[in-house]
C-alpha cells in the first residue's frame, strides 16, 4: 500500500480537572508545547496540526475547531477536525497518522481539547442533543440512560454481577493514584461502589467517569525524521475505526461488534496474530466500568463475557500479565472527551518507554494498545503500538 | 415507491421543534483574567509581547501564536488606538431597525498588533474613517465588572 | 524522562470560585430553536402514531422490516420496499432505573424513577428495538424478556409524537 512508518516521538497533557481556570486554548497550549517541548521540537518544526475536540455543545464555542487553532500550533498551518464523539481522541491520532503515512507531512502535532465545565446546568445537558431529535429527545434521555441499558445487557447476556464489574473502577481508581493528572484518584472498596448513590440502576454513581476540563497532545514524525529526534521512537504500527449503525437500539447491546472490527484492521495492520498473547499492555475506553470488560472482549484480549473473570484474578492489575487501564483510566484521571483518548496513547507511549514512573508496568513492555469509542454507542477506535 | 416518494404539497410538510436547552459561563482563563482585571480595576488595557518575533497580543495570550514561546511579562500598552476598520449597523439582530444606527470597528491599539472589536461613540456616523485616532472611554470605576463592556466605546481624540 | 520530573499545567477551581467571583467570567444563555424537517420515514411513523398506529419499513432484499421506518435500507444500500403496520405490543430486551433528569438533576423525593427501556416491537424484525419509557410497573418488577404494550394518549390529545405513547406497560398474563 505504500505506507511509510509512523512514530510518536513526542507526549504532553495538562491536568484533567473539573472545573478549569484556562480557557480551551490555554489548555491546548500547554498540552500542545510540553509535547513538542518533550521531544525538543519547535513549532517551526511542524508541517500539520490534526485537532480533536468533541461536540461544541460542551465548551460553547461553535467551530470550536477554529477557536482552538492558535492554542493548538495551527498558526498559518494545514490543519484539519476530525470527529467521532467519544472516540475522537485516538482517532485524532490516526488522523495525524493517515497525514504522515501517506508521505504528505513529516511531522504532525496532534491536539486534543475539551472544557466541558463551561456547560450548564451540567455538562451532562449537552449530551441530549446526540439522541434522534425527533423520535428519542422528547423522551428526556440522560446519557447514563444508554449506558444502563447496554450495561445491563452484558451483565444478563452473561450473568455477570454488579460486583464484577465494580472491581474495574476500582482499579482504575487506585491505578491514578500514581498519575501527576488524576482528577479523582481514590482507593475504594466493591461495596462502596455498590453502594454509591444509584443514578440510572445498574449504574451508580462510582460506576462512572467524572465531566473534565483537560488537554493532550502528541508529535508524530516520519520513519527517517523520527530517528533523528529520539532514540526511542514508539510506532504507531496498527490503526483501525468501524462505526456500527446509527439506530443504536436495533442491535445487540451485549458486544462491541464495531470494536472487534477496529481491532482486527488494526490488528492486521501491525502484524498481530494472538492479540491476548501479544499485546501487553492496553488502554482500552472505560467512561463507566463496564465498557472497559466490553472493550477488552471486542479487542480480543479476552473471550465474550470472560473479562470479568481476568479482573478477579488480578491479570488486569498493573503487575498483572495483561495491565489493563495501568494510567487509571477515564475512571480515575478523568474525562475530557477528546482529550482522554489522547491520554491513553500518552500513557501507552510512557509505558512502552518505560518512562511512566510510579505507574510503570513490569516486564519492559514491547507492544502496547489504546482504544476509544464513542459516537451514540457505535464507534470503535484503536491504535496498536510498539517501541 | 420507497426512497423517490414525494411529497407534493408543502402543507405536508411537517417538522418536529426543540431547543437545545444548555447555558454556559466561561472562565476569562489565565492571560484573560490579568486583562480583564485590569480593565476592571485600573482602567489600563494590557498586553502581552513576544520579543522574539516582535508581536504583542491584545488581548494578551499566554502563549505566542507564531513561534509558541511562553509569554508572561503583561505590558501597559495605553487606551488609545487606531481604527483599523468599521461598519455601520442599521439593524438589530431580529432583524428590526435601530433608531439610532451603531458603529462597530477594529481598533488597533497604540504599538500592539492587536485588535479589539468595540463600539465607537461621540461621532457622526457620516465622520468616521478608517485611520482615526480614538481612545477608549471607560465606565465609571464602580460599575465597572471585568468585562469587555466596562469599556463604553471608543471615542475620537 | 521519568513522568515525576514532567510539569503538568492546569489550574483548578471551585464552582464557588465562580459563584463568590473570586474568578472573571462571562456567560451566554443561548435562545437558538430548531425545527427538524420529519422527512419522508419519520413524517410518516408520527402521522400514524397520531393515529394510533406503528408503523414500519420494509427492505425486500435483506426482508427486514425496520423500526424507525427509513426510506433506505443501510444494509443493502437500496431503497426500502413498502409500509408495513406493526404491532404495539414487544418484549424488553433491556431496561434502566432513572433517578436522574436529562441535565443530571437528581429526581425529586418521592418522585417515582424513569424506566427507559428498549423495546423490540412484535412484527418487527428481530431485535428492532426502540427507546421508550415504562409505566404501571413497580421498578423492582421489571425483568428483560418482559413483554409490554404501548399506553396510548387519547385521540384528542396526540399530536403525533414519540410521546403520544405515553409508554409501555407489563401485559398481565392471565
Amino acid at each position: 500500500m505504500g505506507k511509510r512508518r509512523v512514530a510518536i516521538v513526542g507526549a504532553g497533557m495538562t491536568k484533567f480537572v473539573r472545573r478549569a481556570q484556562e480557557t480551551g486554548k490555554e489548555l491546548a497550549y500547554e498540552a500542545a508545547k510540553m509535547a513538542l517541548d518533550s521531544c525538543e521540537l519547535t513549532l517551526k518544526d511542524v508541517d500539520c496540526v490534526s485537532l480533536g475536540t468533541a461536540p461544541d455543545a460542551f465548551d460553547g464555542v461553535h467551530m470550536k475547531g477554529e477557536y482552538l487553532s492558535d492554542g493548538a500550533g495551527g498558526w498559518r498551518k494545514p490543519i484539519m477536525r476530525p470527529y467521532v464523539g467519544g472516540g475522537t481522541g485516538v482517532f485524532t491520532a490516526i488522523h495525524g497518522w493517515l497525514q504522515v503515512t501517506s508521505g504528505l507531512f513529516d511531522i504532525c502535532l496532534v491536539v486534543a481539547e475539551e472544557k466541558m465545565s463551561s456547560c450548564y446546568p451540567h455538562p451532562a445537558g449537552a449530551f441530549l442533543t446526540i439522541f434522534d431529535h425527533t423520535t428519542e429527545q422528547p423522551l428526556k434521555p440522560n446519557l447514563i440512560w444508554i449506558f444502563a441499558l447496554e450495561m445491563r445487557r452484558y451483565m444478563e447476556t452473561y450473568g455477570i454481577s454488579h460486583r464484577d464489574i465494580a472491581l474495574v473502577s476500582v482499579k482504575n481508581k487506585k491505578n491514578a493514584m500514581d498519575h501527576p493528572c488524576a482528577q479523582i484518584p481514590q482507593e475504594i472498596t466493591v461495596d462502596d461502589v455498590l453502594n454509591s448513590e444509584v443514578l440510572a440502576d445498574p449504574v451508580h454513581l462510582l460506576d462512572i467517569s467524572p465531566t473534565s476540563d483537560g488537554a493532550a497532545a502528541l508529535v508524530l514524525a516520519s520513519e527517517h525524521i523520527a530517528k533523528k529526534i529520539t532514540d526511542k521512537p514508539v510506532w504507531l504500527d496498527g490503526v483501525g475505526w468501524n462505526i456500527d449503525t446509527a439506530y443504536w437500539a436495533t442491535r445487540d447491546l451485549c458486544y462491541p461488534r464495531y470494536v472487534e472490527k477496529a481491532a482486527r484492521m488494526a490488528y492486521e495492520m501491525a502484524g498481530i496474530k494472538e492479540p491476548h498473547k501479544e499485546i501487553q499492555v492496553a488502554e482500552p475506553y472505560d467512561p463507566f466500568d463496564y465498557k472497559e470488560l466490553h472493550h477488552m472482549e471486542g479487542l480480543l484480549l479476552c473471550g465474550k463475557g470472560e473479562a470479568p473473570r481476568l479482573t478477579a484474578e488480578g491479570v488486569t492489575a498493573r503487575d498483572g500479565n495483561l495491565p489493563i487501564c495501568p494510567s487509571g483510566g477515564l475512571l480515575g484521571v478523568g474525562n475530557p472527551i477528546a482529550a482522554s483518548g489522547v491520554m491513553k496513547i500518552c500513557e501507552i507511549f510512557w509505558q512502552l518507554r518505560e518512562e511512566a514512573g510510579k505507574r510503570q508496568v513490569p516486564g519492559k513492555p514491547k507492544v502496547g494498545l489504546a482504544q476509544a469509542w464513542g459516537d451514540l454507542m457505535q464507534v470503535g477506535t484503536v491504535v496498536v503500538m510498539r517501541r | 415507491m420507497g426512497i423517490t416518494e414525494k411529497i407534493n404539497r408543502n402543507i405536508d410538510i411537517t417538522s418536529w421543534k426543540g431547543k437545545i436547552p444548555v447555558n454556559y459561563i466561561y472562565t476569562a482563563g489565565i492571560a484573560g483574567e490579568k486583562f480583564f482585571r485590569e480593565i476592571k480595576d485600573n482602567a489600563k488595557i494590557v498586553g502581552t509581547k513576544c520579543e522574539k518575533c516582535e508581536v504583542t497580543y491584545v488581548p494578551p495570550k499566554i502563549y505566542c501564536e507564531r513561534c509558541f514561546a511562553r509569554l508572561e511579562n503583561y505590558i501597559d500598552v495605553g487606551t488609545k488606538g487606531t481604527i483599523h476598520t468599521f461598519t455601520i449597523l442599521h439593524e438589530n439582530l431580529d432583524g428590526t431597525k435601530k433608531e439610532e444606527p451603531t458603529i462597530i470597528a477594529v481598533v488597533k491599539i497604540d504599538g500592539t498588533d492587536g485588535g479589539l472589536i468595540h463600539w465607537l461613540g461621540e461621532i457622526d456616523p457620516k465622520d468616521v474613517k478608517i485611520g482615526m485616532h480614538i481612545k477608549a472611554v471607560f465606565k465609571s470605576k464602580e460599575k465597572r465588572e471585568g468585562s469587555i463592556l466596562d469599556i463604553k466605546y471608543f471615542k475620537p481624540i | 524522562m521519568n513522568n515525576k520530573k514532567l510539569n503538568f499545567k492546569g489550574t483548578a477551581l471551585r464552582s464557588s470560585d465562580i459563584k463568590e467571583k473570586k474568578v472573571l467570567t462571562t456567560s451566554w444563555k443561548p435562545s437558538l430553536q430548531y425545527a427538524w424537517d420529519d422527512g419522508v420515514a419519520i413524517g410518516r411513523y408520527l402521522k400514524e402514531l397520531k393515529n394510533g398506529k406503528i408503523i414500519a419499513r420494509k427492505c425486500k432484499k435483506c426482508g427486514r422490516i425496520m423500526i424507525p421506518p427509513r426510506m433506505f435500507c443501510e444494509l443493502c444500500f437500496r431503497p426500502t420496499d413498502e409500509w408495513v403496520y406493526v404491532k404495539d405490543t414487544g418484549i424488553i430486551n433491556t431496561f434502566s432505573i432513572s433517578y436522574v433528569h436529562w441535565d443530571a438533576r437528581r429526581i425529586k423525593e418521592g418522585e417515582k424513577p424513569f424506566i427507559p427501556a428498549v423495546i423490540e416491537i412484535d412484527g418487527a424484525s428481530e431485535g428492532m428495538g426502540i427507546l421508550h419509557v415504562l409505566g404501571e410497573v413497580d421498578p423492582e418488577d421489571v425483568k428483560s424478556g418482559m413483554r409490554v404494550k404501548a399506553v396510548w394518549k387519547s385521540p384528542e390529545e396526540r399530536i403525533g409524537a414519540i410521546t403520544d405513547i405515553k409508554y409501555f406497560k407489563p401485559i398481565i398474563e392471565r
